[in-house]
């Protein structure tokens, strides 16, 4: 069986799955749970200034029949003394001594709160920190949180604050709501974070009651946005992790968050560059024991291919992710329909004749007395449209068409021109 | 296409597997209920949610090692459990929308270890204990496969050329093809078990020997054939033994002789509707159903009726068989009798009472028992085990007999009735014998 032990950053953990700092870690008797149930880690729910919540604090998007492809919340960090958090942060620590248990830090922008709750949470011998400068709403408003993240100058002070005095590894999670995470990653790295996880939660608004016309959810008649996550943020958190595993300026190990909910999200964060993974929304969803499905996924995915450690997946596939620049411009790939697969729903063709390139013909065959769905090879630019939009997996194969030119890239082709060469395509 | 041909078609699997599609979609589908009742309606109690999850996500190999962990004939109980009285029965979107198709997703996951000869369990180390099994079925299979995983030297004694009891010989094909049974057998095989077929214990191995050799003893012999009539002319040719009649049809080439005939089948229990659609499978013109009850007492499943009223199987209620009527040694007719249901029974089902004068007779070529099956008594006496009417008595929970070295599982322990005797409860105990001889045996002080 293969071994699934992460090394994040000089933190040692018995799996690759742990629960992000939100509602499912709040207390001691949640993350014992966890713990029990199999999570390797957990990052407890964000430690400060105790704060007061507001009731009606989370939303659901559902889609297509299916519930919380999405997920909101307002609620704010924790709401318990620190004295209370610490106190069962040592009772957990002492009774799983092997998992990893990871603080979440706020405070205010000073110094000295920075280096007491550090010391504070450190005496109970936690395995890391983890300095929240994500969370999207109301902390924010009091100059925490993402409007740290948001900062890359403040980001660096206070990274460099806490490292003047933490003993164990600093992790920076980072917020998504800005327009290059690149650059706050760079500057939690240049502070001396030790690692970043990203994303946090996402600026939304969940939706509108059409019959109160309320924001969803409200509070006594008012809304405000909260922090997005869950399956459908997914695809955003890849590419910022994904972003900052191949910028060589990051430099540092990164913890993978936002909709992962089974093991091949976990799997696809990996490969492109997360040390490990944080999930909350599919917990709260399900509850912890889908941490078992995760373990035992991940486990026959690797044995199934010889490979011995989850650490061997760590970043394989990020030397393929690049910028558009670099993309082969003489690559081809066509449609090609399977008859024998095909239910003739026509979505095909009319997303291609509609929407793309036109090159899906409806046609009638003689022999049969029935429709036949044709690519015309030839008009076809290999957008994925149909492939997408076919109901049946494996219908609808993307096909190579092997070329006889040379891989061209953009970036190639400008750099031969402005030489004052020809370039064909 | 010739006869057989034509027939051999009719034996194929009738109810079609999930398509891929069908799989995702129905997976995704399941609500992944927490303490999900579908799980306390299993009595192998499989981790059902679990399960489905897998599929969900791709997991297919950890989706058919959920299930059978938890039930080691899980792949033939895809295929045979009533589930719309189990797990599908259970399932809290009976009253918001539909079931899950639980038995499918089921088989959809074990289908899929077959297909990729997945090894899914290994033997535990071996901790020098024998024990010996008496019965390759359900129960039997259940138990070696438990034992050897906890580090046991099993030895299962078959009587039958192959393994797998019922799920082999005694269920109808299209139902449950034989493959499927043996894929099942193997897994346990896998395990380092030995298992000596064509090996009757009582005949060709003494209990005695059994009890001497070995640290303990399951008996998990199941049933016999169906019992007699004991009415005039049953030893004619063309009655038939329903058990036996289904067990030709897996082992030998299918037989022609029914072809255009008429064929009535005694009872209406699980094994009579085998009976009946088998009977019209094999090309019979008209199949009756004869019960000396009505509808409401039969003991076969909903499904199984409608399953029986679709193959065009006729049923006939109230009437029980008086005399078998001869040409040239063979069935020619049926005298019939026609019953009334009188005062409850001691099990609280109305007892039939004949009505006088009431006689009848009805054109038959085959009349087919399927009325029960025997016990093994003198198997049972040979042990030296108390029992009530060929019931070994057990003790609760462990499965322990009378004796302190044998416990037993299976039907040679079910007491009769409507929701026993099922393949799942089968592998149930001996499942929990399996666990009840590891602890006793674990206690058990070594010898100085």
């Amino acid at each position: 069986m293969a071994d699934l032990s992460i090394n994040l950053a000089g933190i040692q953990s018995p799996n690759p799955f742990w629960l992000a700092s939100a509602p499912p870690t709040n207390s001691g008797y949640q993350v014992q749970r966890a713990f029990e149930a199999g999570w390797g880690g957990a990052v407890w729910k964000t430690l400060g200034e105790p704060i007061i919540n507001v009731t009606s604090r989370f939303a659901g998007l559902n889609f297509g029949g299916q519930r919380v492809f999405g997920f909101n919340n307002i609620e704010l960090i924790t709401d318990k003394p620190l004295e209370v958090n610490l106190k069962e942060m040592d009772e957990t620590k002492r009774r799983f001594p092997k998992h990893t248990l990871i603080a979440s830090l706020m405070v205010e922008h000073k110094q000295e709160a920075w280096h007491e709750i550090v010391k504070k949470v450190e005496a109970i011998g936690v395995d890391g920190l983890e300095l929240n400068f994500g969370c999207p709403h109301g902390m924010a408003e009091r100059g925490m949180g993402s409007a740290v993240g948001q900062h890359p100058d403040l980001i660096r002070q206070q990274v460099e604050w806490v490292k003047e005095v933490a003993q164990t590894p600093v992790i920076v999670k980072l917020t998504p709501n800005i327009t290059d995470i690149r650059f706050t990653a760079r500057t939690a790295s240049q502070g001396g974070a030790d690692a970043i996880s990203m994303i946090n939660t996402i600026n939304s608004l969940m939706g509108v009651d059409l019959d109160k016309w309320l924001p969803i959810p409200h509070v006594d008649g008012k809304g405000a946005h909260g922090g997005y996550c869950g399956p459908a943020v997914k695809p955003i958190a890849l590419n910022m992790v994904a972003e900052c595993a191949r910028d060589p300026k990051v430099g540092i190990p990164i913890s993978g968050i936002g909709g992962i909910s089974d093991w091949r999200d976990a799997v696809e964060f990996l490969l492109m560059g997360a040390t490990g993974v944080q999930v909350c929304t599919a917990a709260m969803h399900h509850g912890f024991r889908i941490v078992e499905d995760m373990i035992d996924g991940l486990t026959n995915y690797l044995d199934q291919r010889g490979i011995a450690s989850v650490m061997d997946i760590v970043g394989k596939a990020v030397h393929t992710y690049s910028d558009w620049g670099h993309l082969n411009l003489n690559y081809k790939v066509v449609a090609r329909i399977h008859e024998e697969t095909c239910i003739n729903c026509n979505k095909c063709h009319i997303a291609c004749e509609d929407t793309s390139h036109q090159c899906i013909d409806i046609v009638p065959d003689a022999a049969t007395g029935k429709e036949r769905l044709v690519v015309r090879e030839e008009d076809c630019v290999g957008c994925n449209l149909c492939s997408i939009v076919c109901p049946v997996e494996g219908t609808i194969e993307m096909v190579e068409i092997p070329s006889d030119k040379a891989p061209l890239s953009w970036n190639q082709r400008q750099a031969a021109l402005a030489a004052g060469g020809s370039c064909e395509l | 296409m010739s006869i057989p041909n034509e027939l051999a078609k009719n034996f194929a699997e009738v109810v079609p597997a999930l398509k891929p599609m069908e799989a995702i979609h129905e997976a995704n589908r399941c609500l992944y209920c927490y303490d999900a009742p579908c799980i306390k309606a299993c009595p192998t109690s499989i981790d059902i949610p679990s399960f489905i999850k897998k599929i969900a996500t791709g997991n297919l190999f950890g989706s058919a090692r959920t299930i059978m962990e938890s039930n080691p004939v899980g792949a033939s109980c895809a295929r045979v459990c009533p589930t719309e009285e189990l797990c599908e029965g259970a399932c809290v979107l009976n009253s918001a929308s539909k079931p899950i198709m639980i038995g499918l997703l089921q088989r959809h996951a074990t289908d899929w270890a077959i297909q990729n000869q997945a090894t899914l369990f290994s033997k535990g180390e071996a901790n020098g204990k024998r024990v010996a099994i008496v019965g390759a079925g359900p129960a039997g299979l259940s138990a070696a496969r438990e034992l050897a995983r906890l580090g046991y030297a099993v030895t299962v004694f078959e009587a039958k050329e192959k393994a797998g009891g019922l799920n082999t010989y005694g269920i109808v094909s299209f139902r449950l093809p034989q493959e499927i049974s043996l894929w099942e057998v193997e897994q346990v095989e896998a395990l380092g078990v030995e298992i000596r077929t064509n090996t009757r214990v009582g005949e060709d191995v003494a209990p005695e020997e059994l009890l001497e050799q070995y640290d303990s003893v399951l008996l998990a012999a199941g049933m016999g054939k169906v019992p007699q009539l004991h009415i005039p002319g049953e030893d004619l040719e063309g009655v038939l033994d329903a058990i036996a009649l289904v067990e030709e049809t897996k082992t030998k080439p299918l037989s022609e002789e029914m072809l255009g005939k008429k064929v009535v089948i005694i009872g209406a229990g699980n094994t009579a509707i085998d009976a009946a659609t088998c009977s019209k499978r094999l090309g019979a013109e008209n199949v009756q159903i004869l019960y000396r009850r009505t509808v409401q007492e039969m003991s076969c499943y909903q499904f199984e009726y409608e399953f029986a009223k679709q193959d065009g199987v006729e049923f006939r209620w109230l009437v029980a068989p008086t005399r078998v009527l001869e040409e040239n040694g063979r069935v020619k007719g049926l005298e019939l009798v026609r019953m009334e249901l009188g005062e409850p029974d001691e099990k609280g089902r109305k007892r039939p009472v004949e009505i006088p004068g009431s006689h009848f007779v009805i054109e038959v070529d085959y009349v087919v028992k399927a009325i029960g099956q025997n016990r093994h008594l003198s198997l049972i006496e040979a042990f030296g085990l108390q029992h009530r009417n060929g019931i070994v008595e057990v003790e609760e929970g462990t499965y322990r007999t009378s004796h302190v070295k044998v416990y037993a599982a299976g039907d040679v322990i079910f007491g009769g009735g409507k929701t026993d005797a099922m393949v799942v409860d089968a592998a149930n105990h001996g499942k929990r014998a399996a666990h009840a001889i590891h602890q006793s045996l674990r206690d058990q002080k070594q010898p100085v």
